[in-house]
């Protein structure tokens, strides 16, 4: 394999395995700080028994996401230095801002949020949180705004081949951001919706039935019955926006091969991109043209305007099903959770939970999808129309190259291991800690040290 | 945006804010890899544990001066972001590697329920440090010698590496007197005082080897008047190791009298042998090979990146400040609750 699609290969894995971890600290610090208010409010010690669980993966997931966004960081110059030599003027500041409003605000005020509870008074913890859920948010706005603009990118000019800035009010707000920002926010909120979910059935089965326990699933039954109708209507005016700014990508997702009316949507079809067709495609007639152009006579450009110029078409077809797929059991059993919430008093039958259970991770998999979606579906462009990936990759050696991804790639497999096992065993063992005052295990939230001078 | 400030200025000034940050890396994340280099030599896991403590609640924010070092370097000196992590991708790969398991060490060991498991992470939370340490000197002794690949070039940096791993844990030593209590802190004054020869040693080292491989640093520092002028420098290193000697010989002082200072000596260490790197390579910021102004990026993209950062680093040092108030005196135990 050459070194392109090696390093390629590697930016892909470092992205996948850190955008992980965004995906859950982005939203669940909203979460946490939503208990943090709740307990203000009503003093009732189950909304602080579900924040000292929920703060604990949090403060997992933040430092994984920490040290793999510093790996990014780093990779930006190994893997892809003629993407900071052609866009570095509007890639740089816009990276900048993220370190200095984002990066400094969470890393810092995190401390105190998780290990000031009994240093600060109750209004400083509360704003700990608040700057932490905060400053997450603004990571990720900024990190949304570069990636639009590699999308859809405006406001720059090419002066000797390199692009210059000439309105940053253009270059941060571009066409997709806004859709693009909405959809990942709220793909965050679903994953956390789903992890509460799950792990709080996983409790739940395991006898831990506590308020708090109670009180964390229900608010991730109702994230999602709200949030996954919201996404999936989200979703498709993101879809109708790149249908506008980039039709090859939409042409990819459907598998659409001639430009036409009546385009059908494609339930299932294995695309061969030799042919230039579909095989064993199953779909609905006119389907794609009512849902992009609400008429089914509507006429939607397909990939033959782009030979050559458009993505692979497999990968982000099949990623595109995935997500939408995941999406709609998200709504199923969104809606189903919150039924027996409203009918049975809380009161789920063990399937259900089962299913909760074994949809823990379901947000990863249609983030992770969605992203492999607008990725791959922006190739062979890294910044649409200006800059194609082939021409950013580094003079690295193929075999140098290989050695660090399997390093990488490794130490991923471990990582991820490592947490997910993590995860379910803090809530095999959160039943352990008496109510809310409890001195817990010894190993990890260690007793009360009397301070050595009186 | 217009430049506001003359075009031939801003890259000086971008320097200074990254050597700024890297400065203030080396410092704060120094201690927490020091801390980690130490913790083999812990007496026991409750002794671990309050060495673990007494940097849990800073160690993120330390390594993020890292991110911004770097995210300078990437924004304003993109060439220079180039050429240097092109030629020192490998290091930079263990580097990362390091950092991760030191990072997820800190958490991990925090959630193991079974003593075994904890151990694993201890000993992932001292061989990230160390990997971290390492690669870092060895990035170090590279730089200052041009990336230059002779085999002299080499054991130069391999010496560069190790010296590097001692003076963090001097650092990380000094960090822990002020920080712990007890037989802690004896033997936290026992490390320090074992490390500072080698910190010393390492600096005599990097003095006699760069103006030595490098006629255009000789010139730099012997010629005169400049030899009179920078003599300070050496003569306050010198004067600083002496003052750290004699006072870690008579540590702990009843009351715990004077217990920040070995700490406060270290950052000064740290500071001074910076600024002689720092006055030796410029204008380079790829030795002997491009200068400040060839790899800097549009006045455009440096002044607002400039704007933004006169906002929001006094704001940054404020809550730093805060978060350091919060966390002062002696290390406790960390609770969640």
């Amino acid at each position: 394999m050459d070194a392109t699609v090696l390093a390629r290969i590697q930016f892909a894995a470092n992205i996948s395995f850190h955008i992980l971890f965004p995906a859950i600290t982005i939203a669940l610090g909203w979460v946490l700080l939503f208990f943090k208010l709740r307990f203000n409010a009503t003093g009732d010690a189950k909304w602080m028994d579900a924040y000292r669980f929920w703060v604990k993966v949090f403060a997992l997931s933040f430092a994984l996401g920490v040290v793999s966004g510093i790996t990014m960081s780093f990779q930006f110059g190994t893997n892809w230095p003629g993407f900071m030599e052609r866009v570095g003027n509007i890639a740089g500041p816009l990276l900048a801002y993220e370190v200095l409003t984002a990066f400094f605000l969470e890393a810092t005020f995190l401390g105190i949020m998780l290990f000031g509870y009994r240093r600060v008074p109750g209004w400083m913890h509360t704003g700990a949180t608040v700057l932490v859920a905060f400053g997450t948010t603004m990571s990720a706005f900024w990190i949304l705004v570069l990636n639009s603009w590699m999308h859809t990118p405006q406001g720059h000019e090419i002066r000797e081949g390199v692009a210059h800035a000439v309105d940053w009010w253009a270059i941060v707000f571009t066409p997709s951001m806004p859709y693009r920002l909405a959809h990942m926010l709220i793909a965050s909120a679903l994953t956390v919706a789903f992890l509460l979910a799950g792990l709080s059935a996983y409790r739940w089965l395991k006898g831990d039935r506590g308020p708090d326990v109670a009180v964390a699933l229900r608010t991730g039954i109702v994230m999602a019955a709200v949030l996954a109708p919201v996404q999936a209507f989200v979703g498709d005016l993101h879809g109708l926006n790149t249908l506008e700014h980039q039709p090859a990508k939409v042409a990819a997702m459907e598998g659409n091969w001639e430009t036409r009316g009546h385009v059908p949507l494609v339930l299932f079809a294995i695309p061969d991109e030799a042919a230039r067709e579909n095989r064993f495609e199953i779909s609905i007639p006119s389907g794609a043209s009512l849902i992009l152009k609400h008429e089914a006579a509507g006429v939607v450009p397909g990939l033959n305007e782009f030979e050559g110029l458009h993505p692979p078409v497999a990968p982000v077809f099949f990623a595109f099903r995935v997500m939408v797929g995941v999406g709609l059991l998200m709504i199923a059993m969104g809606w189903t959770g919150a039924w027996f919430l409203r009918r049975r008093r809380g009161e789920l039958p063990p399937l259900l939970l089962r299913g909760f259970v074994a949809a823990t991770f379901a947000g990863w998999v249609a983030t992770l999808a969605g992203w492999y979606v607008t990725e791959i579906g922006r190739q062979p462009w890294l910044v649409t129309g200006v800059l194609t990936t082939a021409d950013a990759v580094g003079p690295i050696a193929a075999g140098t190259v290989l050695s660090t991804l399997v390093m990488y790639l490794t130490l991923y497999a471990l990582l991820l291991f490592a947490y997910v096992a993590t995860l379910f065993r803090l809530a095999r063992k959160a039943k352990a800690l008496p109510g809310s005052e409890g001195g817990g295990n010894p190993l990890t939230l260690a007793r009360p040290v009397p301070a050595a001078k009186a | 945006m217009t430049p506001f400030l003359p075009p031939d200025v801003l890259p000086i000034v971008f320097a200074a804010l990254m050597a700024a940050s890297v400065l203030a890396y080396v410092v704060l994340d120094g201690f927490d890899l020091g801390v980690g280099l130490l913790l083999p030599q812990a007496a026991d896991e409750p002794e671990r544990d309050r060495m673990v403590a007494s940097i849990g609640p800073f160690w993120d924010a330390n390594e993020t001066w890292l991110v911004l070092g770097v995210g300078l370097l990437l924004v304003a000196f993109p060439t220079a972001h180039g050429a240097i992590l092109t030629a020192l991708y490998l290091p930079v790969a263990l580097m990362l590697l390091g950092l991760t398991l030191r990072g997820v060490a800190f958490e991990f060991r925090a959630k193991a329920t079974e003593l075994h498991d904890k151990r694993r992470w201890d000993h992932a939370f001292f061989g990230g440090s160390l990997l971290a340490a390492l690669t870092q000197g060895w990035m170090l002794g590279r730089y200052v010698l041009g990336f230059d690949d002779a085999p002299a070039a080499l054991a130069f940096a391999a010496l560069s590496a190790i010296g590097v791993a001692i003076a963090y844990s001097f650092i990380g030593a000094a960090w822990l007197i002020w920080r712990c209590e007890g037989a802690l802190q004896r033997r936290a004054v026992a490390w320090a005082r074992r490390s500072l020869w080698g910190v010393a040693l390492g600096i005599v080292g990097v003095s006699v080897a760069t103006p030595l491989a490098s006629e255009r640093i000789f010139h730099r520092w012997f010629d005169f008047p400049n030899v009179m002028l920078l003599a300070p420098m050496p003569l306050m290193t010198l004067a600083l190791v002496a003052g750290l000697v004699a006072l870690l010989r008579h540590l702990p002082l009843p009351g715990d009298a004077l217990r920040r200072l070995p700490f406060w000596g270290a950052v000064g260490l740290f500071c001074l042998s910076f600024a002689g790197l720092a006055w030796s390579f410029f204008p380079y910021i790829v030795p002997e090979q491009l200068t400040l102004w060839q790899a800097a990026a549009a006045p455009e993209s440096l002044s607002i990146i400039l704007a933004g950062a006169l906002v929001v680093l006094p704001v940054i040092a404020a809550y730093t400040v805060l978060a350091w108030r919060v966390f002062g005196g002696k290390a406790m135990d960390l609770r969640y609750d």
